[in-house]
């Protein structure tokens, strides 16, 4: 009697044991399948978007960041200024609305100054700003590191 | 002899299937007829509405092609070469729309009446994962003509989910099939769409609909309790079955003439890299949550709205999903108001938001 106790016991952690190692060798491929891999698309660490007189004062253009939407504005100045377009609420992607000078955000009427401080909506940080070069005539933007 | 021919075709199956018990099964049903009995429609709309998105899902599967740059092309190519593709389409997007009324309706009628009580919880449980499950149907199925509004909702949508805490950033890469949305999160979306869902959904159907065979319909908490010779009911077959039939008719009536005045439009092409469009609206059934969105401060405390938002969304869920469970009065068999008035606050909570939403 003694020794059936053990052994059923015993019965019991083999078979359990093996059926958990079964079902994680199972679900664990396919988990780590769901998951994406990583893109390898090649870092970029700067574009050229245009040229200087090429855009007019008090209005931008959008530009491709490897992956990421960008925008430029030329403020009245003439200053320029670039950010990661995508919106720091829920990522949607942000435009220059010249009759009110701010960055705007359609998806939940987000507003950004032209420093990319957010100044009203829910956005809860400030745009990300990019590093905007003049050499000559061109404009390159790149990453702040 | 054609009469013969028809009898040998019957008792070769009858054989088989025992016809017997069914008819026997059929025959002892009855319906409750009281003050409330309109409300027992919205189950059967809702799943005859549910039929007609299968049926029009699989053809438009003959022409649609679930990839980046050809998912809004093979659209149009089915609302402007394929015979009738707009139609098909049409019907597809309105249906989908009226469905998500239906189950709405038919989710708050069972409420209303506490059909939810023992023994149905498990009813009610598949019936509110079946209408998760429909809102996910109705986002998924946003995405795959990939155009401009269609991209920009899935951006905020998955980003909404990506902002709950811990599990946020792992379902939204999962969900969206890497950082971005991109071609990635369009195939991913169509294979939830057409295949995981659909399978997912169809079990839920089978208990919602064995389990309410089983349990014949709920009665009102008052009229529970009336002696049985003051209730009347219906024979499920056929008279309740016809009254059945004919709204069905009369939906698909009102499908066939929404789908044919309002085509569903097509819009543009989303470009990954250009600004989202002003006046960007989700659909009609998240428009609640999106205008809650709307109104919290980006930040309350130490925490980002949006996330407490979520979080608040999640909670109501979760509740609203167990009310059998923590409804204990209802469980005795006695009335309560904060039931309904619960129920009142939810019902105007999403009627107002939603208009909000619409009028700004
Ligand atoms: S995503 Fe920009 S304001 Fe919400």
């Amino acid at each position: 009697m003694e020794v059936d106790q053990v052994k059923r016991k015993f019965l019991k952690y083999v078979l359990g044991g093996s059926l958990t190692a079964l079902a994680a060798m199972i679900l664990y491929p396919i988990i780590a399948y769901l998951k994406p891999p990583k893109t390898k698309s090649a870092e970029v660490s700067s574009v050229k978007i245009g040229k200087v007189n090429e855009i007019p004062n008090d209005s931008s253009i959008m530009f491709r960041f490897g992956t990421k939407p960008g925008i430029l504005v030329k403020t009245q100045s003439g200053e320029f200024r670039a950010f990661e377009a995508t919106c720091t609420h829920l990522d949607c992607t942000v435009q220059f609305k010249q009759d009110i000078g701010v960055i705007w955000c359609a998806c939940h009427n987000g507003k950004f100054d032209l420093n990319g401080r957010n100044i009203s909506g829910p956005p809860p940080r400030p745009l990300t700003p990019y590093k905007v070069i003049i050499q000559g005539e061109d404009i390159f933007v790149s990453k702040i590191l | 002899m054609k009469k013969n021919y028809w009898k040998m075709f019957y008792n070769w199956f009858d054989e088989r299937i025992q016809f017997e018990d069914i008819i026997q099964f059929a025959a002892k049903k009855y319906v409750p007829v009281h003050s409330h009995s309109i409300w027992y429609y919205f189950g059967g709309i809702t799943l005859f509405l549910f039929i007609i998105q299968v049926v029009t899902g699989i053809m438009l599967l003959l022409y649609y092609k679930g990839s980046e740059d050809l998912a809004f092309e093979s659209i149009q190519y089915i609302m402007t070469e394929v015979q009738f593709g707009w139609l098909i389409r049409s019907v597809h997007s309105w249906s989908a729309n009226l469905m998500m009324l239906a189950a709405f309706i038919h989710m708050f009628s069972v409420y209303f009446t506490r059909a939810y009580r023992k023994p149905r919880e498990i009813t009610w449980i598949t019936g509110m994962l079946m209408l998760f499950l429909a809102m996910g149907f109705g986002f998924s199925g946003y995405l795959l003509p990939w155009n401009e509004l269609a991209f920009f909702a899935t951006k905020v949508g998955t980003d909404i989910a990506g902002v709950i805490p811990v599990i946020g950033k792992p379902m939204l890469e999962f969900l969206r099939g890497g950082e971005d949305v991109t071609g990635a999160t369009l195939s991913r979306f169509f294979g939830f769409h057409v295949a995981v869902m659909p399978a997912i959904f169809t079990v839920l159907l089978g208990i919602h609909l064995i389990l309410v065979q089983r349990q014949g319909m709920s009665e009102p908490i008052g009229y529970e309790n009336k002696p049985v010779t003051e209730k009347k009911t219906m024979p499920f077959f056929p008279n309740f079955l016809l009254r059945d039939l004919l709204f069905w008719l009369v939906v698909l009536n009102i499908v066939a003439l929404l789908a044919v005045l309002f085509p569903w439009e097509l819009g543009v092409k989303a470009d990954p890299f250009a600004p989202a469009p002003a006046g960007i609206k989700p659909e009609w059934y998240f428009m609640f949550m999106f205008q809650t969105l709307k109104y919290i401060p980006a930040h309350i405390l130490f925490m980002d709205g949006e996330v407490l938002g979520i979080l608040l969304f999640s909670a109501a869920g979760l509740l609203w999903t167990s009310v059998p469970f923590w409804d204990r009065k209802t469980l005795r068999g006695e009335k309560t108001r904060f039931i309904n008035y619960l129920g009142i606050f939810a019902l105007v909570y999403i009627i107002l938001l939603t208009v909000l939403g619409y009028l700004e």
